[in-house]
């Protein structure tokens, strides 16, 4: 075995990822943690200053509910939330981040975020519920601020670039992680009371539209390889929302924004023969019940009816950027000054919304000679990806908060502790949790912050350190390092190590699954659509691959890391063709189509789709959960 | 390449234990050859383009050239930052330059104090968080528990 140094970390608290809820988490956990004498421990894969999903920056605040000013109601999102998810949603949940996001949000603007303000010294709003900030730099301020909660308090420390694998169980109880350092050989064992799971979502599962040097440029970051589903899986926690993918329709190729666009520039999108589908289909929203019906229209079906103009050969769609700036600035044509300063500052706006979140974006504008006032750009539907904010709601099946629960929601939403996965000591935040979409940044870090809270409430009332076997130990460490082993011990039998029929290296096994969920599991070449039997056959192909798996093998510890990035990527696949297969209908045909069930079925499926592995059986095991309402519908 | 290295002006972060942009990209991507002591993208096509190589290098080595597979060449987007502000001047296929400066933070680096001057009140059964519910702006935190 490769000759690694076992480093054993005994902790209360175990934060694991670095991101915005993983930041959230540790500003709230340090100070809990002082007042009752715990230590809270937080491993980040990465630098804790530019890791996670805002490691670039972001232009928008995307989650602001506006309590203090009377402009929305708690109720007011869950409605928003609920009807744009098709009505599965966990109220609870969405409730819970709703009363405490504007509290992230005003901390941030205390922590040094710059927020765009009115000249009454308000918020300037992107939309009813999003705001508009100068970005760049919001992932370093709100690290900062984790960083110094933790550090200033005495009770943290940090560690960086260890990738957590997996966890560690004492029978029913989470205990731990285990992982590695990505720059040293050095196995880490992770002992903890409790273990916060906020490592991201999951790209790359499906394939991508650019498959050459533009293959890292999905919209949600690369580095987001599915390490929470896979730790919340492997612990054998629930997991719910599995079929929930999310599907971005984006600036076309360098997935660019487009908020800003459609809700503060108020653009259109057209096709090739100038017609808007969002008029001419608006015919289609009456198949999908009453959510065709509700506004804003779902994302999934406004995908929707842009991707029937692609299948229909109308393609391509362009976003009217020059026609949105110019009637903006319209209003000031008769002040030729004004005007000139108006359009001005609507250029450096538009600039400003890539070069904030998605610099790629400005890139490819500049080198197609775009400048939006006088031409439109193309937007398209990207690849699935898996999130538990947006519009998707992918997930662990996480506990509400007690005092948010009715009589009808309590035995089946609530176990003790807020955010607590069904598996005891572990908790789950941000992307790790699900059906509680639309959270985005600011949400994010009020999850975690509401997460770590509970989690030590939890530590107080179970103060024992798990135990944990080191039999158990030295296996975990084996199979975390046999791609090592396995790449030394095959190596020279072939003259280039890439090609060796012994083992697989770690890109070819992500080329592999991303070609199997892409053509059966209603990925693009599949224009997002799947049956019963393409999803039978993605289900072979994976068990095969899952088998190979155990001959991936790495030359040095970043091919380590991904080899156990593509096997957590490998299991959110599993876990979603199969809970794809077990709801029979079609629920957000913008997100996928199953061409077998091709219809909403309110009757059966309005219920939640959970699903859950029993490692010591090796068994998956999916069913419905019921959907309660905390709020009586509107 | 997305992110690729100036030859002349990388000068490995000689002084440093490891390169900057080595502690910063979130993928793990650049690294140091030892031998030249020039840092290199390992892998171009698992780059975001995040740009905070770019941001981070002190020699300002680190530059982007689009991704390949569908960006016209020609164009080049490069920011200065600082404290308080990035400046960033984008180069157009065709030549044109346009240049635009957008603050960055309002506090001073490493001043993120963590409950932002709110205090909490509360224990841990409690619906408020730290800093709540001073940082909500309300008196009280929304329950449907009284």
């Amino acid at each position: 075995m490769a000759n690694f140094e076992k480093v054993v970390v005994e902790t209360d608290l175990l934060i694991l990822g670095g991101g915005m809820a993983a930041c959230g988490a540790a500003v709230e956990a340090a100070y809990w943690a002082k007042q009752n004498g715990l230590k809270v421990t937080l491993v980040d894969k990465a630098a804790v200053d530019r890791s996670g999903a805002v490691a670039m920056g972001l232009s928008a605040i995307n989650q602001y509910v506006g309590l203090k000013d009377g402009h929305n109601s708690i109720k007011d999102y869950v409605d928003y939330v609920r009807n744009d998810l098709m009505g599965i949603t966990r109220e609870d949940l969405v409730a819970n981040i709703a009363r405490h996001v504007d509290s992230s949000v005003h901390l941030f603007e205390k922590w040094g975020l710059p927020i765009w303000k009115d000249e009454q010294g308000g918020y300037v709003h992107e939309g009813r519920w999003q705001l508009m900030i100068n970005g760049e730099s919001y992932k370093v301020v709100v690290a900062e601020a984790a960083k110094n909660a933790l550090l200033q308090s005495g009770v943290g420390e940090i560690f960086e670039r260890i990738f957590i694998v997996g966890p560690l169980m004492d029978g029913d109880r989470c205990a731990g992680a285990v992982g590695f350092s990505v720059r040293e050989d050095k196995f880490y064992i992770f002992k903890a009371k409790a273990t916060v799971a906020a490592m991201g979502g999951a790209v790359h599962v499906f394939k991508p539209r650019s498959a050459g040097e533009g293959l890292g440029r999905a919209w949600y970051p690369p580095w987001n390889s599915g390490s929470s589903a896979y730790f919340t899986i492997a612990a054998g926690a629930e997991m719910t929302c599995q079929e929930v993918r999310f599907i971005p329709v984006r600036f076309k190729d360098a997935y660019g924004p487009v908020g800003a666009w459609f809700l503060l520039f108020k653009s259109r999108a057209t096709n090739a023969t100038g017609g808007n589908y969002m008029v001419e289909r608006v015919g289609e929203l009456e198949k999908w019940g009453p959510y065709g019906r509700v506004k804003p229209i779902p994302a999934n079906l406004r995908n929707y009816l842009g991707m029937l103009d692609i299948l229909e050969g109308k393609g391509p769609i362009y976003m009217r950027t020059e026609e949105a700036i110019q009637k903006i600035a319209d209003t000031y044509k008769d002040d030729p000054k004004e005007y000139k300063k108006k359009m001005k500052e609507l250029e450096s706006e538009a600039w400003e919304d890539f070069l904030d979140m998605t610099i790629s974006q400005a890139i490819l504008w500049a080198a197609s000679n775009v400048q939006p006032e006088e031409r439109s750009s193309e937007i398209a539907a990207a690849e699935p990806y898996f999130i538990g904010s947006h519009s998707g709601a992918s997930g662990a099946w996480v506990s509400g908060p007690e005092d948010l629960q009715t009589d009808d929601t309590r035995k089946d939403y609530f176990w003790g502790y807020a955010n607590m996965c069904t598996v005891k000591g572990l908790f789950a935040a941000g992307d790790a949790s699900g059906a509680s979409s639309h959270k985005f940044s600011s949400g994010s870090h009020a999850e975690g912050r509401i997460t770590a809270k509970a989690a030590i409430k939890f530590i107080v009332e179970n103060n024992t350190l798990p135990k944990v076997d080191d039999n158990e130990i030295g296996l975990k460490m084996a199979e975390v390092l046999k791609p090592l082993d396995t790449y030394e011990k095959h190596k020279n039998e072939t003259t280039d190590p890439e090609i060796n029929p012994n083992y697989i290296k770690p890109r070819m096994f992500m080329f592999r699954l991303q070609k199997i969920m892409d053509e059966y599991a209603a990925g693009i070449s599949a224009q997002f659509s799947t049956n019963e039997s393409q999803l039978n056959r993605a289900l072979e192909l994976l068990a095969m691959l899952r088998e190979d798996s155990d001959k991936l093998a790495a030359e040095n510890h970043h091919e380590l890391m991904r080899c156990w990035e593509n096997i957590h990527r490998m299991w959110q696949a599993e876990a979603h063709v199969r809970t794809v297969l077990f709801r029979q209908e079609t629920r957000w045909p913008g997100y996928y189509f199953r061409a077998d069930k091709p219809k909403l079925d309110e009757e059966k499926w309005h219920v939640f789709a959970n699903c859950k592995y029993d490692p010591k059986a090796a068994k998956w095991e999916v069913f419905s959960r019921p959907v309660r309402h905390v709020f009586p519908k509107a | 390449m997305p992110s690729y290295v100036n030859v002349e002006k990388c000068d490995g972060c000689k002084a440093l234990d490891k390169t900057a942009c080595q502690h910063i990209c979130p993928n793990d991507l650049m690294v140091l050859d030892r031998e030249k002591m020039k840092a290199y993208n390992r892998d171009v096509a698992m780059c975001w383009e995040c740009y905070n190589c770019v941001k981070i290098c002190p020699t300002q080595a680190v530059e982007i050239r689009g991704y390949a597979d569908f960006v016209p060449m020609g164009a080049a987007v490069t920011p200065m930052r600082s404290t308080d502000s990035i400046m960033w001047t984008v180069k157009f296929r065709n030549g044109t330059l346009k240049r635009f400066k957008f603050p960055i933070r309002t506090t001073p680096e490493g001043g993120a104090v963590p409950d932002g001057g709110f205090s909490t009140a509360g224990d841990l059964n409690s619906p408020n968080l730290f800093t709540e519910p001073g940082s909500t702006g309300m008196s009280e935190v929304f329950t449907l528990k009284r």
